[in-house]
């Protein structure tokens, strides 16, 4: 739609014209602002915890556990240079060999949601699920944050269940 | 010819005075749109309707995704 709004403009005489073609979805997904009625909707990025650990493919797990539980967390997300998320390391994985490297105990692939997701959308998956969480990464692969099933529940039950 | 551009882009763009559109209908808009942004339906997108717009100022369109 929008590179035919483009072409358009062009005939009408319209000198710089610019197509933002991958759209709102793009900067939405990215977890860029929001106007409209549908702003006042909670969306998984204005919930998210913004401060989850991270932690490389080569580091040992042991390394990882101290610092998780220093900062008083119980999943860590394994991430690249780039912040991008390879892979989820949850309580239990915590507890593996300490001297084994994240790479070899880490959940890779995990199931990630975007930050303009409705949080009542998600919830309803944590709940099917049965998992206390979520990673939450932009359109483009990086680590935003994780959305805790209890802070999903607090928001729907504030009256407010988007 | 429009240029593709990528959302670091439009950013830059709207910082030098970039006039922001969305090309979707109006209910769609009204639901969520970038901040900033007018709506001009592609549908009703004429010399009439554009009219609202600075030809001496850079445009840029948008819809919902690459479709």
């Amino acid at each position: 739609m929008s590179p035919r709004a483009a072409w358009r403009l062009e005939s009408l005489g319209f000198a710089e014209v610019y197509d933002y073609t991958p759209g709102e979805a793009d900067w939405f997904a990215y977890g860029w602002p929001m106007e409209g009625a549908g702003a006042a909707l909670p969306r998984v990025g204005a919930v998210a915890r913004l401060d989850m650990p991270h932690c490389a493919r080569a580091e040992r797990i042991g390394e990882v556990r101290d610092r998780v539980q220093a900062v008083q967390w119980e999943v860590c997300a394994v991430v690249n240079e780039e912040m991008v998320v390879l892979g989820l390391l949850r309580a239990p994985d915590l507890e593996a060999d300490p001297d084994a490297a994240v790479e070899q105990i880490m959940r890779a692939g995990p199931a990630t949601y975007r930050p303009d997701a409705l949080v009542s959308d998600v919830l309803e998956r944590l709940r099917k699920r049965e998992v206390g969480g979520v990673l939450v990464t932009r359109s483009d692969g990086t680590l935003l944050g994780w959305l805790r099933r209890d802070d999903a529940e607090r928001t729907a039950a504030s009256g407010n269940p988007g | 010819m429009p240029t593709s551009i990528f959302r670091d882009d439009v950013r830059r763009l709207l910082a030098e005075r970039a006039q922001l559109i969305d090309v979707m209908p109006a209910g769609e808009y009204a639901d969520q749109h970038l901040p900033g942004a007018v709506n001009i339906p592609l549908k009703t997108l004429n010399a009439e309707t554009a009219d609202r717009l600075r030809k001496d100022l850079p445009v840029i369109v948008y819809c919902y995704d690459y479709q």
